[in-house]
Formats: C-alpha cells, sequence, structure tokens
C-alpha cells in the first residue's frame, strides 16, 4: 500500500472504480494489495488457482461456486477492476443514498446482492434454477451426511414453496419473491473497516 | 618526478597501516574478546536505543508532513481491512433457526457460506502469517515502509547516510566478522576434536562452540535478551523453540550448549557439520533417512536417554513462519517421552525483520539482508520444563507446548499446520462444515417426518 497516491497511479480507471463501486481510496488500495498478495506470480491477474490456495476458502462447501462468480463466462483470469467490482455487491446497502431515476443502481442495492446469490444456484445461467441445479447446491452444501432421498425431500418442497408458476423451476423474480422478509442487507454485506 | 611520489607514497601506507591496525585491535578488544569471556561492554545496547529514538523523530516528522499536506499516512491495520462476524459457523446456523417456527431449508442459506467465502478471499488468517508484518513506524530499512511521500528532505537525506552506513561499513565489518566466527568454529572444533574422550573435551568443546556463536551473534548485531535463565534446557532433554528464521539456531547456541539436529548438506555447510561432529556429538541425517521416522525418533531417544549428551535443539513447526504467531507443532519430537524444554523467540519488528520466506529469498540473499539491518533485536524465554502427562498423547502434549510458547512471547496460537504454506487443506475441514449445516436442516426434518 504505497502512499496513496503512488499506488493510486497503478491503477487503471481508478476514478471510474469508485463512482462505481463506492469504495474509497484508501479500500481500493487496500484491496489492490490483497490482490498482490494473491497474484503470487505477478502476472496482473488472477486465475481460479489463485482463489484455490486461498486455505479458508478450500473449507467452505461451496468454493468452487464462489470462486466462478468472480470469472465471467468464458473468461480464465480476473483483473484487479473485475475483482474490486464483484467485491463490492458485499459492501453494506447505503441507506443515505439520493433515488435518482437516473443513475445506473449501485452494485451493492439489495436486487444486485440477490442476483449474486441467484447465479450461484443458477449455474448454467439460463435465468431459471431448476431442480436439478438445487439439487447440485444442496448436495455441496450437506455432503454425505444426508441421504439422496432426504436431499430430494428438500429440493421438493423448496420448489413447491417457491414456485408460483408451476414451471418446476425457481426464476429470479420467484427468488426474489421467497426471500421478500429476509434480511439480505445483513447476510450479504462484509463490513470494511475505515 | 620520483621523489616527489615516493614521500608522498610512503605515507599513504603509513596512514593506510596504521588505521588497518587501529581497526583491528577495536575488533579485537571490543568485539572478539568479549565474544571468547562471555561478558559485554554495553555498546550494542546503547546503539540500539539511539536507533530507537532516532525512529521514533522520522515517524513524528512524517506524521507532521502529513498533516500539512492534508493526507492520511497509511496505517496499516494488524488485523485486516474487514471486520469479520465474530460468530462461528454454528452459532449463525443456529441463529438462522430461531426466527421460524420450524426450521427447514431457506434458499438464504447459501448467504452465509458465500459471505464466509468472500470474507476469506479478502482476508484470511493463514496467507497473513507467512508474508512479513507491516510495521507501525519507519525504521530506515525501506523495506515495509509506504509513505514515502511524507518524506521530507532532511529525512530523506538521513535514509542515504543510513544506506551508507549500513552498506559501506557495517557490512563488510559484519562479513569479516562471520568468516572469523565460522572459520574458528571449524579450525577450533577440529582440534578439540584430536583429544581423547572424556571430560575436558567435553568442556573445550563447550568452550570453543559458545565462543563461535558469540562471535557470530556480534556478526549479526544481534541483542537478545534472556529471560529466565534459570530454566535452561539440560542434558537428556529436548529443547524446542518457535521457528521464524535459521539465525534462531545461533540465538540459542550462543547461550547454551546443544546438540544440532539436521540434515547433511554439502559444501560449506557439510565442512562446519563434520568439523562440529568432531567436538561433541551432534545429529545429522542422510537425505534417505529422513524419511524413516522410526530411524530418527530411535536416534533421537538413544541420544537423549545418554545422560553425557547435550540437550537436542529442535524447532517442530518445521518451517520458518513470520513470527506473529505459532503454528501447529509436528508431533515427532513429542512422542519421545523426555523433558521438553520449551523456549519462546520474539523478534522485534521495528528494526529489522528477521523472517525468512524460503519461497522468495534463497539463504545468501537472505543472510545478506540481515547483515545490512541495523540491527536485530529479540527476546528469549526460557520456559519451565514439561512432560507428557498420564494419558496425554503426543498431539495433546504438543499442543500444550505450543500454547505455552505462544503465551510468553505474546504470539497468536494457531491450529493451523504450518505445513498449509505449501500443501493444500484437508478435505476433513469441508466435511466439519458439512455437518454442522446438515445437523440443522436433517435433524429438524426427522422430527417433521415423526410429527
Amino acid at each position: 500500500m504505497g502512499s496513496t497516491s503512488s499506488t493510486l497511479l497503478k491503477i487503471p480507471n481508478v476514478e471510474e472504480l469508485v463512482q462505481e463501486t463506492g469504495f474509497s481510496p484508501a479500500h481500493i488500495i487496500r484491496l489492490y494489495d490483497r490482490f498482490k498478495v494473491l497474484d503470487k506470480e505477478g502476472r496482473g491477474h488472477l486465475c481460479p488457482q489463485d482463489f484455490g490456495a486461498i486455505k479458508e476458502l478450500a473449507m467452505n462447501p461451496i468454493r468452487d461456486r464462489i470462486i466462478s462468480a468472480f470469472f465471467s463466462p468464458g473468461k480464465e483470469t480476473v483483473d484487479f477492476n473485475t475483482f474490486v467490482r464483484i467485491l463490492a455487491h458485499f459492501r453494506p446497502v447505503d441507506k443515505d443514498r439520493p433515488k435518482d431515476p437516473n443513475s445506473p443502481e449501485p452494485i451493492n442495492s439489495r436486487s444486485n446482492k440477490l442476483k449474486f446469490a441467484f447465479q450461484l444456484y443458477d449455474q448454467d445461467k439460463d435465468g431459471k434454477i431448476s431442480r436439478d441445479e438445487l439439487l447440485k447446491v444442496l448436495r455441496d452444501m450437506l455432503g454425505m451426511q444426508v441421504t439422496e432421498e432426504q436431499l430430494e425431500s428438500i429440493a421438493d418442497r423448496t420448489i413447491q414453496e417457491a414456485d408460483l408458476d408451476r414451471d418446476d423451476a425457481i426464476s429470479f423474480e420467484e427468488f426474489r419473491k421467497s426471500l421478500e422478509k429476509v434480511n439480505i442487507d445483513h447476510k450479504m454485506s462484509i463490513r470494511f473497516l475505515r | 618526478m620520483e621523489s616527489y611520489l615516493f614521500p608522498f607514497d610512503s605515507l599513504i601506507c603509513m596512514l593506510l597501516g596504521i588505521s588497518f591496525t587501529v581497526w583491528f585491535t577495536l575488533l579485537l578488544v571490543f568485539i572478539i574478546v568479549p565474544a571468547i569471556l562471555g561478558v559485554s561492554f554495553g555498546i550494542r545496547r546503547l546503539y540500539m536505543n539511539s536507533l530507537i529514538k532516532l525512529f521514533e523523530w522520522a515517524t513524528l516528522r512524517m506524521e507532521r508532513g502529513a498533516r500539512e499536506k492534508n493526507q492520511h499516512l497509511y496505517k496499516p491495520y494488524s488485523n485486516g481491512i474487514i471486520a469479520k462476524e465474530p460468530a462461528s459457523l454454528e452459532q449463525e446456523i443456529q441463529e438462522m433457526r430461531r426466527g421460524g417456527a420450524e426450521p427447514e431449508f431457506d434458499m438464504s442459506d447459501i448467504f452465509n457460506f458465500c459471505r464466509r467465502g468472500v470474507e476469506s478471499i479478502v482476508d484470511d488468517e493463514v496467507t497473513k502469517r507467512f508474508t512479513a508484518e507491516e510495521l507501525e513506524s519507519w525504521n530506515l530499512l525501506t523495506r515495509s515502509n509506504y509513505n514515502f511521500h511524507h518524506i521530507s528532505t532532511r529525512l530523506t537525506a538521513l535514509w542515504g547516510v543510513g544506506v551508507l552506513i549500513r552498506y559501506g561499513f557495517l557490512l563488510p565489518l559484519r562479513v569479516t566478522l562471520a568468516f572469523t566466527g565460522v572459520g574458528l568454529l571449524v579450525v577450533q572444533s577440529s582440534i578439540v576434536g584430536l583429544f581423547p574422550n572424556g571430560r575436558m573435551k567435553n568442556y573445550l568443546s563447550d568452550k570453543v562452540h559458545l565462543m563461535c556463536y558469540r562471535i557470530c551473534v556480534r556478526a549479526l548485531t544481534a541483542i537478545i535478551t534472556y529471560h529466565d535463565s534459570e530454566n535452561k534446557p539440560k542434558n537428556g532433554g529436548i529443547c524446542v523453540a518457535n521457528h521464524t528464521s535459521p539465525i534462531d539456531v545461533i540465538i540459542l547456541a550462543s547461550d547454551g550448549c546443544y546438540a544440532m539436529v539436521g540434515q547433511v548438506h554439502g559444501g560449506l555447510m557439510g565442512v562446519i557439520q563434520r568439523a562440529m561432529v568432531k567436538a561433541c556429538p551432534h545429529i545429522w541425517f542422510e537425505r534417505s533417512e529422513v524419511k524413516d521416522r522410526h530411524l530418527v525418533a530411535k536416534r533421537l531417544s538413544d541420544h537423549v536417554a545418554d545422560k553425557s549428551k547435550l540437550p537436542i535443539l529442535i524447532f517442530p513447526e518445521g518451517t520458518c513462519i513470520n513470527n506473529t504467531s505459532v503454528m501447529m507443532f509436528k508431533k515427532g519430537s513429542f512422542e519421545i517421552g523426555c523433558t521438553v524444554y520449551p523456549v519462546a523467540i520474539k523478534y522485534d519488528p521495528r528494526f529489522g525483520d528477521a523472517f525468512w520466506n524460503s519461497s522468495k529469498f534463497g539463504m545468501v540473499n537472505y543472510l545478506l539482508h540481515m547483515m545490512s539491518s541495523w540491527a536485530i533485536v529479540c527476546s528469549v524465554w526460557y520456559l519451565p520444563p514439561m512432560s507428557r502427562m498420564e494419558g496425554e498423547d503426543a498431539v495433546q502434549f504438543a499442543n500444550r507446548v505450543k500454547a505455552a510458547i505462544a503465551r510468553k512471547g505474546g504470539l497468536a496460537d494457531l491450529l493451523w499446520d504450518g505445513g498449509l504454506k505449501r500443501g493444500k487443506v484437508k478435505e476433513v475441514f469441508k466435511e466439519e462444515q458439512q455437518k454442522l449445516y446438515s445437523k440443522v436442516l436433517v435433524g429438524s426434518s426427522e422430527d417433521r417426518s415423526r410429527s
């Protein structure tokens, strides 16, 4: 984390990044340092193996899904700006932001957080969570601790409750509706220190 | 023409001769003789105190400079860039359930795993331990300071002078001392090796080793404070310590005599090893023998059983950690069943980072770094001896010792394996998380089916 100005110069489009993501310059510098630590070979971008090297992440049952959320479809690398944009999803919602209909929705809005979570389920990105996809997620989170029947019954029950148009899959709108009462901001936010 | 040059020439020669003699005498009187006798003039402490005052002044100047320019001084947070949820996964999952009447799978459950995953991407405990610690004040070394913008001309000049002193004066001095120390060690232990085995030989060997290690300590300008020396390791025991750098060996061995354990090396190290073994028994393993755990354990126990042999010095972490924490101890040395003498070593990071990042720097590079720092300041605590208790297995004993060392040295006590620096996390940790989650879900659906 060099002095503020010299490090900021190394990052392309820093002003844009600050505007888009809502991170302060100090946060961006900290994230840049972290990016460099993860990028052990100094290539300037991260690949899935760099994420895989994080030990605490390796313990996480949905590790692979989280990692693939950083990489756009077809791309094998993620640069710093994309890295920060994805992390911006986890900023706490800005409560006192003016509701300006012309400005684009902030990355950390409730809706965007939900979209991020949705893509963790919807791996084939067809806009719906099919029964199979739901089963796969459940299998990831529960591992070998439950039987196939238990998994299927949980999946069936979940689809039954959330699937309003009876197409045996959960669309994003249905997903959003089923989580109406949940405090997304609390669950999907990370407290960045000043 | 010649007559002009001749007196000039001889004048220069005389001056060189005099300065060389003076230099050598100073060296002898102030460094080598005290090393032999084991006394200290206190010069190094004086040096250390002046350095501290200098560093504080420099930091204050920088803060003033920053305030004038209305910018923020980069203050590294030793706790990371995010505030992690203090609750464990189990607690979080329990909390998830308290709201609803009947616990069941909720689409939002994935959020918890997701958030934890992203938290560890931004900041994880293990990777932090393996990079050099970030520092609060500027130690004129520039290796780990980031506030260059707030340096005034005066400070820059000071830094420049510092570089000159370190590389032009201190480094050659130290390298000379290092060679002297090592050379004396090799020569003198070979001589002692010619003596017949007995008390005289042991006495001489101790003296020789101590003297040479003390010279090496001065070669690094290491200022060491030993605490609780009444607990120093005795014959027939094993001394365990936390590991930050190869210098740990020199630091401990200059205050007591130990039997070293290690792999046989070639080159200069090999020469030193062979010479040391002539004077008193050390344990050197061939590369092939290292894999055979039973052989290793047997040789260690044989050595320990012989009360006339020196205590063994072992670093159970297996690798160098960056001196902010103590990682998992390998259980091998704790299975032998003798008294264990724990020792905690803590380096003062203000003076120079002693941590050896073996994946980044080679040994020679590292030693050069060390010898061009201002000083190496550390504290050594000798803890009271511990033995394995009834019903305790080697792993529990190792953890108990580790906790004691961490507590004394003010280091964080981590459960993570030092081998994680290079290896992969075992699947077992992932299964633990899955188990926790499933207990809440499936346990509840069993109730439902029953009702």
